[in-house]
């Protein structure tokens, strides 16, 4: 697979530790909402270092690729992407890769989307794809998040969840939840789970992406709610984070 | 060599020069699967090999654990660039498993619970080169890591070495298992970085 290079288009953060970083990558073979990229910082001795980031926008035709990194307090290469990299520096990537934990447009069963975290972004790329095809399969979105201030793509989801052809979406609060919200801070369950994901008798396919243990327990919950263990695709990274 | 990351210097350490090329050094031990994480009575596993018509070898649990174990110390690599060095395991060293298997097979599919599967040469899993490992740093291996046995094939990335294993289907012929029909490469050796399906 070969690398390419893109341009670095916008910057934009997510919240204080993420940015979403936009390339314009000139030979973009195009992708599938899910995938992710292998990228490659080169130091100037030929030293380098690759990391993998899922991708965060829908397929699209103006060969626009973009990534949402979190950065990792002893990371090698998050610290750089969200703090160093500035508009115009070249980057060099290679992909998409994956073909498992992939939405694409044709599929018009029930979607139920669960994220933990930054596990959100491989997902907000299938939500963005719903979109630009003009889907109806019918979405929805448990999002947990240690805080308000932890949500990634706040307006994008709020576009979304209040427009015609709707993504439901459900935040869980891991530690601070906003005022008067109804449910106690606390991790996701499987009271939670049977609340607000689609029941499995309407057989939805689920995406599961987070933290190992994030995944472990929500998968525990769906498994328990019916869903059975063929509809659930799970991507995961450990403490290391292979996806940051 | 790539285009330079300006203001990029990176973090060496002494221990990458035991690490095969693009990875990076863990000390934890990361999780990466595609679906549910299966758990397994241990009086319901069985391990099969069979030849994809007929079984040529079955063992329960009991029978399994009955077979002669080695403890191994091993580094691993998985494709998603960690790298974990060191690792101890007890398990039945594969070639004790096709002991009495006649075959003229050159290939077998890893199968799971779970329905993972993946491909690996034969001669990848004999020689002292591949178990079943069913204890990981002294302890019952784990479900999400692979638990009750998982199959260790350390010298390829980690993909191969199918957690949650229940058996080895013999093949005439080289047939892509669940990864490697969605990109990624078809023998997989780190030290020659072949991750996916278009890497030499």
């Amino acid at each position: 697979m070969m690398w390419r290079v893109g341009t670095v288009v916008a910057l934009q953060d997510e919240t204080a530790t993420a940015r979403t970083i936009t390339l314009k990558v000139p030979d973009w073979p195009g992708h599938i909402a899910g995938q992710h990229v292998d990228v490659r910082l080169t130091a100037s001795d030929g030293y380098s270092a690759v990391r993998s980031y899922s991708i965060a926008s829908a397929p699209n035709a103006e060969k626009r690729v973009e990534l949402t990194v979190e950065r990792l307090p002893n990371g090698e290469v998050s610290p750089y992407l969200t703090q160093e990299l500035a508009v115009g520096d070249r980057l060099e990537l290679r992909g998409p890769i994956g073909g498992w934990f992939v939405w694409r447009a044709q599929q018009t069963e029930p979607i139920q989307l669960v994220a933990g975290g930054s596990g959100i972004v491989p997902l907000m790329a299938m939500i963005r794809s719903r979109t630009s095809t003009g889907s109806t399969a019918p979405f929805r979105l448990l999002y947990s998040v240690r805080e308000p201030g932890a949500v990634f793509y706040r307006d994008d989801l709020l576009a979304l969840s209040d427009c015609y052809n709707k993504v439901s979406l459900t935040y869980a609060y891991t530690r601070i939840p906003p005022k008067d919200w109804p449910r106690p801070p606390g991790r996701i369950d499987g009271a939670l789970i049977a609340d607000v994901t689609w029941p499995s008798n309407l057989a939805p396919t689920c995406y599961v992406c987070g933290p190992t243990p994030f995944v472990e327990s929500a998968v525990g919950f769906l498994s328990a709610s019916g869903n059975s263990a063929d509809k659930i695709r799970t991507e995961r990274f450990g403490p290391t984070g292979d996806r940051k | 060599m790539g285009i330079i990351s300006r203001g990029f210097s990176g973090r060496r350490s002494a221990a990458d020069a035991k690490l095969p090329p693009g990875q990076y050094l863990t000390t934890d031990f990361p999780v990466l699967s595609a679906g549910p994480t299966p758990h397994i009575p241990l009086d319901q596993w069985e391990f099969v090999i069979d030849d994809g018509t007929n079984v040529l070898r079955r063992w329960d649990w009991k029978s399994f654990r009955d077979l002669p174990t080695e403890t191994f110390t091993v580094d691993l690599h998985c494709v998603t660039r960690w790298s974990k060095l060191g690792t101890s395991w007890e398990g039945v060293s594969v070639d004790t498993m096709l002991a009495d298997v006649k075959t003229d097979a050159s290939y077998a599919m890893a199968r799971s619970y779970g329905d993972y599967t993946t491909n690996l040469p034969l001669k990848d899993l004999r020689n002292g080169q591949a178990w079943i490992a069913f204890r990981f740093d002294n302890k019952d291996l784990a479900p999400e890591h692979g638990g009750p046995a998982r199959l260790l094939v350390p010298h390829l990335y980690l993909w191969k070495s199918a957690k949650w294993v229940k058996g080895l289907t013999l093949m005439s012929h080289d047939k892509p298992g669940f990864w490697e029909s969605l990109g990624y490469h078809i023998y997989g050796d780190p030290w020659r970085e072949q991750r996916y399906s278009g890497d030499e």
